[in-house]
């Protein structure tokens, strides 16, 4: 198969499952877990271009969704902006940062480069839960609608929030999807997925190879801060949870579990990890050491993520 | 016209002198060896040449430009390109797009063209697979070109390296011992490879071990011992040079001290 009809098949793929999964919700709470797992899948593929892509790691994504998701709730307050310009500001600034942060941090290779990511997170985190007196700290604060749901009503379409977070999550992810996969194939996705392999040959190939890490760094930073917006924009809250370590743990793991370097393997891993303790509730007391348990088994059997692997052994049972 | 001028070249690790001070040029279209036993030096002056390392003392010209301790990616975009002894292949590629990625400097870097799948990002892709299939034919891997660059044979990566490296459009192609555990029909398929390149301009500068396939092919040798140079000719001339009988066998005479000490 060609480049050009995995990057078909994988669209076709996550149009349907996000057109006909509502078929089998029994009720509208189903829709908010679905807009849970598009968003956490967003922010997976971001990571799936630097750590897929181009074999470099973070530990600290998270705060770049918190960057995100605080440019919702504190743009409109502040700046009097209109949410949907706060998302873009929120991925800007991420952009920056990551641009600017980046070009120090990726010098440095392996677990330094993740003790670096891990600081940068960290530090947002902190930043965000000590300066109380901006972002609310660790009470957080409220976020002003993104006035769809008014609109609609104007029309007279009624929605619940999480049917339209579901909706409009599912979009963004399919257009994150079309851009990681137009990446994967082109002369600069090329050229990053070389770093991958080799650095050294990379750049004897003429690839500059700070540059093409700093590349991955800020793209995949963008990947999250909208994911980061979208989870403020539909709570209508934000705590500065979402820029801790833990969600940059989870980011990275549904990442590595779905497989580093599949734009599909994201969204499974992110369904998995978003759906699996809503599901695992009713063993209570074991649900992290089953969730522990899963991911241990999967790294042993299937190392190079569930989808690859099991990609691999479809083929290999084809005729 | 010399396109590679090394003017006594060389580097000192935490004290210790790996290669001492080592001289001698490339002429256009030219085939040059370095030769020399194990630990002589020859891929360390491989990768100051290539700009891996950086230099202790000397200086190292291309096409007349002084070239010390510039990185190697900005030496792709002069001209010079390499292959590497123990492999250093993209494995998570296809054969082809190894290849392809070596036109990284004709394609230029669009971030935004590639992301958002525009007609120049498809465009500059399809003109990378024409070329890169051309070098895959010449270098005898077009059939394999949509196989994961993990499932070729050693001898065929070897290959693919050198397809990698000719994808940047080299004046001078760095071959890192290109025959090294090639059997001997491999050996003569390189050995044919690398005097094509030669015929289309390229000038090769060449580390081997393989004396056979070294005295074939190149127009000039220079041989290496313990860090230095102490030889340097024509492949025949060279190959009855005491001193470089000495380095590769070790005299009767040392032979017999040995002996008389042990």
């Amino acid at each position: 198969m060609n480049g050009i009809s995995v990057r078909t098949a994988t669209l076709l793929a996550l149009a349907v499952i996000i057109l006909l999964a509502p078929v089998l919700f029994p009720s509208s709470f189903y829709y908010r877990v679905g807009a849970l797992i598009f968003i956490n899948g967003l922010a997976a593929m971001g990571l799936v271009v630097l750590v897929g892509y181009a074999g470099q790691v973070s530990l600290g994504h998270a705060g770049f969704s918190g960057i995100g998701a605080y440019a919702c709730a504190l743009g409109p307050v502040h700046l009097g902006l209109p949410p949907l310009v706060c998302v873009a500001l929120g991925a800007a600034v991420s952009g920056l940062l990551a641009f600017l942060v980046g070009r120090p941090i990726l010098r440095l290779k392996a677990h330094y480069l993740a003790v670096a990511t891990l600081g940068l997170g960290i530090l947002i985190y902190m930043v965000i839960n000590n300066e109380g007196w901006l972002t609310g700290g660790p009470d957080g604060m409220t976020v002003p609608s993104l006035g769809v749901r008014s609109l609609l009503k104007g029309y007279g379409i009624k929605v619940t929030s999480s049917e339209m977070w579901y909706w409009i999550s599912g979009v963004v992810l399919l257009a994150g999807a079309f851009v990681a996969l137009n990446l994967h194939n082109s002369p600069a996705g090329r050229a990053l997925r070389s770093l991958h392999d080799s650095e050294v040959a990379a750049s004897t190939i003429g690839i500059d190879v700070a540059r093409m890490k700093l590349t991955a760094f800020v793209i995949s930073a963008v990947y999250a801060s909208v994911a980061g917006s979208q989870v403020a924009l539909m709570n209508r809250f934000v705590t500065p949870d979402v820029a801790g370590f833990m969600h940059s743990v989870e980011l990275l793991t549904m990442t590595v579990l779905g497989g580093a370097a599949s734009v599909l393997g994201a969204v499974v891993g992110a369904t998995i990890l978003t759906a699996l303790p809503q599901v695992l509730t009713v063993f209570e007391d074991f649900e992290h050491v089953l969730l522990g348990l899963i991911m241990m088994l999967v790294m042993i059997f299937l190392r190079e993520g569930l989808v690859p692997s099991l990609a691999r052994r479809m083929r290999r049972s084809a005729p | 016209m010399t396109i590679l001028e090394v003017e006594g070249l060389g580097i000192d690790f935490g004290g210790l002198t790996a290669v001492g001070g080592v001289s001698f040029g490339v002429g256009s279209g030219e085939i040059v060896s370095v030769i020399g036993p194990n630990g002589a030096g020859k891929t360390t002056l491989f990768n100051m040449i290539s700009g891996i390392y950086r230099p202790s003392r000397g200086r190292i010209m291309l096409e007349g430009r002084d070239i010390t301790g510039v990185a190697s990616h900005k030496l792709a975009a002069m001209g010079m390109s390499r292959t590497f002894q123990n492999l250093m292949v993209f494995q998570q590629m296809t054969v082809l797009q190894n290849v392809m990625a070596g036109r990284h400097l004709t394609e230029g870097v669009h971030v935004l063209t590639d992301l958002l799948g525009l007609p120049g990002s498809w465009r500059r892709n399809r003109e990378s697979e024409r070329e890169a299939m051309r070098l895959l034919e010449l270098v005898g891997l077009e059939r394999g070109a949509w196989r994961e660059a993990s499932e070729l044979s050693y001898g065929a990566l070897k290959r693919l390296e050198i397809a990698r490296a000719l994808a940047t459009q080299p004046k001078l192609l760095l071959l890192d011992e290109p025959a090294a555990g090639c059997n001997a029909v491999e050996t003569q398929e390189i050995d044919g490879l690398i005097s094509d390149i030669a015929g289309t301009g390229v000038s090769i500068l060449l580390v081997e071990h393989d004396m056979k396939l070294v005295m074939k092919i190149s127009g000039h040798v220079v041989v290496m011992d313990q860090g230095e140079k102490i030889s340097e000719g024509r492949p025949e001339a060279v190959a009855h040079d005491p001193r470089v009988i000495e380095a590769y066998l070790g005299t009767e005479a040392e032979g017999a001290k040995e002996h008389a000490s042990g």
